[in-house]
């Protein structure tokens, strides 16, 4: 499968992947953060991103979303070259990124948010606010029918809120590549619940999302592919369908694919797991 | 104290405070659904209570006609530069260079109108373009050395502080190469009138018209953003909250044009203007009503447009996007860099037409110009609720500030409290403010 991909684009252009990532680099003073690597996305699909700390699934998203560039490598979207320099350019392709931070103006009401850097101008120029927070309460009214607080700064609401927020932004300006870092991070059940419904329903909505998370399952309940990155390298790219969790867990510890893993390896982490298990709570 | 009589006392102070409780609640009630700021409410309530103060201290001296005219006067030229320095505390920087730049400016000014204009281009002193040619190079160097100091700060990386500082050396230096510390004097008569004085004022009508225009702003803004909020279904505030509001403002406006027109010109001058104009005068001196000073018009209407820029500009949205989390403006695709530029530039700006204020006012430029200027400009600033955090700010709020700041020194001074005492006096409540400040924001959370 992956195999097929990688060969020139058929004619059929849903097989065209609606972002492709080549070869991508990027090091900070000597340290390879993203060292070289591939992955795609297609409308319609979750691609998880997993790893352990620093395994560079953050940085590589942040060269998708403007926000770091790459030292070198390339990005087409549908197939086509594009340079991606600022957040703005990425903005410009249709790609958002919800950052695990949220990225949100603490002083600022939801609808400043929502609009933060593309806000909407009458024809003098002077800000609509009353525009924009009624695009703000329709796009709410679909993600968090119970959000009210259009008016507060954002520093006061709660973290769900919050989170509404920064992904009202990008639902808000119609994303079609949706980046989510650690998306349920911060969030109670019922609020986890919340995104993992919204993403089902994106996803519907024909939305490509690359899904950065820790959580396996969620990785393993909302992903059709997942991507699994280590020291800065993908290990494997692997159908949901085809791997089990403990697979996965296994090349996100080891950075190496199961057939590589010795058994002793393969033991120790056997070991590693039930205890994690124990502690996880469920 | 009787068994009986603490009871019947304790009652009626449970009464009185639960009336007041009642009270303070209702009036909380009024304030949220009339949706007004409260922050400047109670600085409204600050400078009332040091008005009354000082007028009750001073056996009503301070309350009159020709000391709140002096006030508007004295508070107009750090007024307008504490406009853009909220914004340069929004944006997590500060500017020390603002009294230096001004005394800088000034000098230039001056030296173009004295020297420049009439001696070295030769086209001679007093022409009818003297003040406006004088005045926009003024201007344009002001944003252009504020933009220089915001372009190395956003693009050179250098703190403000240190780059404000360096600027605040280099411009009160260079006012010596240009006169070696000597005075320049007098100005031309067309410019002075920037300075306010009796002739620098607008007089009775011209000022009932600008009060009038401004009346019919304020219903036509509150109309408007009635208008805009019915179209898309948003609570109104209640219709008496709007018409309260409308009259309580158009009240103070036109009050104050009362008030300036109240104060007459000196009967000196006056005698002198009948004379002149051929008008006999009548017995007890001809009263011609002083009316809106030039600087206080122009103080309003610096405040108008620089609330403008803060509040309904993409640009002060920024500003205050990048104050609140400098990672999520850039994130948004805000040009963060060039916004900064453009926050030291509108200071420049700012300074340079409060250079010509203080210039016109003294008829010279003096190498004391502007000296410490940058302190008042930014107590201020943050007196009127601007917060080093960054982030948080109001112009309107800068502008009291500036009042309160200059009414507490203009009260002392009819109190013949000596300056190194008022600098105590202002100090203290320099620290007071903001600690309250910080106290009720924390507390409301």
């Amino acid at each position: 499968m992956i195999a097929e991909r990688q060969e020139a684009p058929t004619p059929e252009s849903d097989q065209t992947p609606l972002v492709a990532m080549d070869n991508i680099r990027v090091s900070y003073g000597g340290v390879h953060a993203v060292d070289g690597v591939h992955i795609d996305l297609h409308a319609g699909e979750v691609v998880g991103l997993v790893g352990g700390n620093g395994a560079g699934k953050s940085t590589l998203m942040k060269v998708l979303a403007g926000a770091q560039p790459a030292d070198s490598g390339e990005i087409r979207i549908d197939g086509k070259a594009a340079t991606i320099n600022s957040p703005r350019d990425a903005k410009a392709l249709d790609i958002e990124c919800i950052y695990q931070t949220l990225a949100l103006a603490d002083n600022l009401d939801a609808p400043a948010n929502v609009f933060l850097g593309r806000e909407l101008v009458n024809g003098i120029g002077t800000l609509d606010d009353s525009a924009m927070e009624s695009a703000t309460r329709q796009v709410m009214q679909r993600l968090n029918p119970r959000f009210k607080n259009f008016k507060s700064a954002v520093v006061s609401l709660s973290g769900g809120q919050r989170q509404s927020v920064a992904i009202g932004r990008a639902v808000h300006f119609n994303a079609r590549v949706l980046i989510m870092d650690e998306p349920t991070a911060a969030l109670g059940p019922a609020e986890t619940a919340q995104v993992r419904d919204l993403i089902r329903q994106l996803k519907a909505e024909g939305l490509g999302i690359f899904l950065i998370s820790h959580d396996i399952h969620d990785v393993f309940d909302l992903s059709d592919r997942i991507s699994v990155m280590y020291h800065g390298k993908i290990v494997d790219t692997v159908d949901k369908a085809s791997v089990t969790p403990d697979d996965v867990l296994a090349m996100i510890i080891l950075g190496k694919k199961p057939e590589e893993a010795s058994s002793e390896e393969l033991a120790e982490l056997q070991i590693q797991a039930e205890a994690a298990k124990h502690d996880a709570p469920s | 104290m009787s068994e009986v009589s603490t009871p019947a006392r304790l009652s009626t102070l449970d009464r009185l405070r639960a009336g007041l409780g009642r009270a303070s609640e209702a009036a909380g009630a009024v304030i949220r659904t009339a949706d007004i700021d409260t922050r400047l409410l109670g600085l409204l309530g600050a400078l009332a209570i040091i008005w009354v103060g000082f007028n009750i201290a001073s056996g009503g001296d301070f309350l009159t006609p020709r000391n709140l005219w002096n006030l508007s006067v004295q508070s107009a030229s750090i007024a307008i530069m504490a406009t853009g320095m909220v914004l340069v505390i929004v944006s997590r920087n500060i500017d020390l260079s603002v009294g230096a730049l001004l005394g800088f400016l000034g000098y230039t000014m001056a030296m173009l109108q004295i020297t420049w204009i009439p001696e070295t281009l030769g086209l001679g002193l007093e022409q009818p373009f003297t003040w406006i040619a004088t005045l926009l190079v003024g201007l344009i160097l002001g944003a252009l050395l504020g933009g220089l100091q915001g372009f190395v700060t956003a693009y050179g990386g250098v703190p403000s502080f240190i780059v404000t500082l360096g600027g605040l050396l280099i411009w009160r230096g260079l006012i010596f190469s240009y006169a070696d510390g000597q005075t320049l004097a007098p100005m031309d008569s067309t410019f002075r009138l920037l300075g306010g004085g009796p002739q620098g004022s607008l007089g009775e009508w011209p000022s009932w018209i600008v009060g009038i225009i401004a009346c019919v702003a304020i219903v036509l803004s509150l109309y408007m953003s009635r208008r805009r909020k019915r179209k898309y279904g948003f609570t109104q505030r209640p219709m008496w909250a709007e018409i309260a509001l409308a009259v309580l403002l158009c009240g103070a406006v036109l009050a104050g044009v009362w008030v300036t027109n109240s104060y007459p010109w000196p009967e000196a001058l006056a005698a002198r203007y009948a004379a002149e104009h051929g008008i006999t005068p009548p017995p007890g001196g001809l009263n011609i009503p002083t009316g809106i000073a030039i600087p206080v018009l122009i103080m309003i209407v610096v405040t108008v447009v620089m609330t403008y820029i803060a509040t309904r500009r993409r640009f002060g949205r920024n500003v205050f996007a990048f104050g609140g989390n400098p990672e999520a403006a850039r994130l948004g695709g805000i040009n963060t860099r060039r916004t900064l530029m453009w926050v030291f530039g509108l200071m420049g700006l700012l300074c340079g037409i409060s250079a010509a204020i203080q210039t016109a006012r003294l008829n010279a430029a003096v190498t004391g110009l502007g000296v410490q200027n940058e302190l008042d400009v930014i107590s201020a600033a943050v007196i009127g609720g601007t917060s080093f955090a960054g982030g948080i700010g109001s112009i309107p709020g800068a502008v009291l500030g500036a009042v309160v700041m200059q009414s507490l020194r203009s009260g002392m001074l009819l109190l013949r409290v000596d300056s190194p005492t008022q600098d105590i006096v202002v100090g203290i409540v320099l620290v007071t403010a903001v600690g309250l400040d910080s106290l009720l924001r924390r507390r409301r959370g």
